[in-house]
């Protein structure tokens, strides 16, 4: 260690270039923070494979383990209907949205409070909105990195085809959009319940995994008995996987679906009730450390 | 001293977990460009009174003032001018050393190069590696110098050396001096007594929650404490004698007994200082009944 020489201006210097603590440093941070989640999520091997990588691979397993099994919603005779691999493919996207939004943050956060990180920024001059805007774009980032490359297995290792219409990618990019920003925001809301970073996977993984489970992610939501679709319809996993289910399946599937309908409105609705709802439990719980514990 | 000369300053401050009071009453200035260290065996209320200056604590009651602004209520542009070292830190540091201090260096308005701090706590051979692959005293000094990245006004060192072998210890005064030219305020807390002797222009030693004594860390304890202590063996028996005039003491001994045998004479130290005006604090506090 040696003495830091006095090459720039040092606090208080009428030279010193003015703070401007305003939006415009608000968002500048949140950007530079995006950059830096980003880089260190994909250095966290348990994350890379639990959460970014974990829909690839169910959708693997499911579509080879299944294959024998023939198409989805066939004739008698064996024809029509459409792969294993097309019919899981609407609700691994969904659950790679909740995975990179809840679990991710969800944990995260957890870890980052439990092992000081946000005591350490909490003591900086980084606003929280950068905070946010930092976790969020990192969401963001990898989880279109997440399905762009679900989409690339689907369609190439599983020929899967998928829409070619403009309307379907419309509906897909709203869906998409609530459902990520709905995960990311429920993420950070969710990371307030472990007690220490080490319980974070075993408080967050277990119910996040059973709404993939009654939600239509790994088993076909019309086979569920009705009162559990009404637990699933609570949560807002389900109506990812409805929304996406509208996209990549064929117009006939919408048979099955509760009410006949795809139900498009139902979607947003419930999209935007728990967007709103994780806001407003964030914005009421989120705090960089517990003043008194 | 006006409050423009007034770094930090702290009235009457106390605190209270449930029936715990762990602080009741501290008060203490500290003036721009000085550096003050709190001593105190450990609870005995350091922490709790760093932690409520950088804003991590709300007090119960009394006043604290930190570079013009009440702690419970700073914002941002005040954050700015503070750097804290925190007693830990256990952050999993998927990061390197250069790229940690590139994101917090990017947080102040004026910081100092990431390139400069990294050379300040010694780390240029280090600056790509993870901070997770550091050692604990190389980590220690990660924390250091994120304290320092943002060009504080007012830093604050939560015992700052703890894990450091004594080159790096030593190397660590250096950078303080360092920044206390540049006129950086300086609150440390320490364990070592000799790094508040070599750091710091006063000192505050706190115990039980209360402040004990207060002032230039040579005049530290009651005038009686800094006696000094000759000590001889006669007859195989250890001698001493606490006098102010140990050289009159050691001529008569001369006179008496020629060279003596283990001749010493002890200027208690600062150790020995801290010491007793702890244990006197607390064995006062026994004596009052409950």
């Amino acid at each position: 260690m040696t003495a830091l020489n006095r090459t720039s201006p040092g606090p208080g210097n009428p030279g010193s270039p003015s703070a401007g603590f305003g939006v415009g440093r608000t968002l500048r941070l949140g950007a530079s923070r995006i950059a830096y989640e980003t880089r260190v999520y994909f250095r966290q091997t348990d994350t890379l494979f639990f959460t970014f990588l974990f829909p690839v691979i169910m959708l693997t397993i499911f579509s080879v383990a299944f294959q024998g099994m023939g198409n989805v919603g066939a004739n008698p005779d064996g024809t029509g209907g459409i792969s294993q691999a097309a019919a899981y493919l609407p609700g691994m996207i969904a659950a790679g949205i909740l995975l990179s939004g809840v679990q991710n943050l969800g944990v995260d956060i957890a870890n980052e409070r439990s092992d000081g990180t946000l005591k350490r920024l909490g003591g900086t001059p980084l606003p929280v909105l950068s905070y946010f805007f930092g976790k969020m774009g990192q969401v963001f980032v990898t989880s279109v990195l997440q399905i762009g490359l679900l989409l690339l297995v689907a369609s190439v290792v599983f020929g899967v085809a998928l829409p070619t219409d403009g309307g379907s990618w419309m509906t897909f990019a709203w869906v998409y959009v609530l459902g990520i920003a709905t995960s990311a925001v429920l993420g950070i809301a969710i990371s307030r319940l472990p007690r220490s970073g080490k319980s974070a996977t075993a408080v967050i993984i277990p119910p996040i995994l059973i709404l993939q489970f009654i939600s239509g992610v790994y088993l076909q939501f019309s086979l569920l008995p009705d009162w559990l679709q009404n637990v699933a319809g609570i949560f807002p996993l389900k109506w990812m996987g409805q929304g996406m289910r509208a996209v990549f399946l064929p117009e006939s599937f919408a048979a099955v679906e509760p009410g006949g309908v795809w139900d498009l409105g139902s979607v947003a609705i419930a999209l935007l009730v728990w967007l709103v709802a994780g806001l407003v439990v964030c914005r009421l719980t989120f705090r960089w450390i517990r003043k008194d514990s | 001293m006006t409050s423009a000369d007034t770094a930090v300053s702290v009235e009457g401050l106390t605190k209270s977990y449930g029936a715990f009071r762990a602080l009741k009453g501290v008060t203490f200035d500290i003036a721009r460009g000085e550096t003050f260290a709190l001593l105190g065996p450990n609870g005995a209320g350091k922490s709790t009174t760093i932690e409520i200056l950088e804003g991590y604590r709300d007090r119960t009651g009394g006043e604290a003032r930190v570079l013009g602004v009440d702690p419970q209520h700073g914002g941002l542009e005040w954050k700015a001018k503070l750097g804290i070292v925190l007693q830990s830190s256990g952050e999993s540091g998927n990061v390197t050393v250069r790229e940690q201090l590139t994101q917090f260096a990017n947080l102040y308005p004026d910081p100092r190069s990431v390139d400069e701090v990294i050379a300040a706590v010694g780390l240029e051979q280090k600056a790509g590696t993870r901070i997770k692959n550091l050692s604990g005293g190389q980590r220690r000094r990660v924390d250091v110098a994120l304290g320092v990245v943002g060009r504080p006004e007012l830093l604050f060192l939560d015992e700052p050396t703890t894990g450091f072998d004594p080159e790096a210890r030593r190397a660590f005064w250096e950078l303080i001096r360092g920044l206390k030219r540049d006129g950086t305020t300086i609150l440390l807390t320490t364990h070592y007594l000799d790094e508040a002797a070599q750091l710091s222009d006063r000192a505050a030693v706190v115990a039980g929650g209360e402040l004990v004594d207060i002032g230039p860390v040579h005049t530290l304890g009651p005038d009686e404490a800094r006696v000094p202590i000759v000590r001889w063996s006669e007859n195989g028996v250890v001698r001493e004698h606490r006098t102010p005039d140990p050289g009159r003491v050691v001529a008569d001994l001369f006179a008496r007994l020629g060279e003596p045998r283990a001749l010493e004479i002890v200027r208690p130290s600062l150790e020995d200082i801290y010491l007793e005006l702890v244990s006197s604090y607390e064995s006062e506090q026994e004596q009052v009944p409950a």
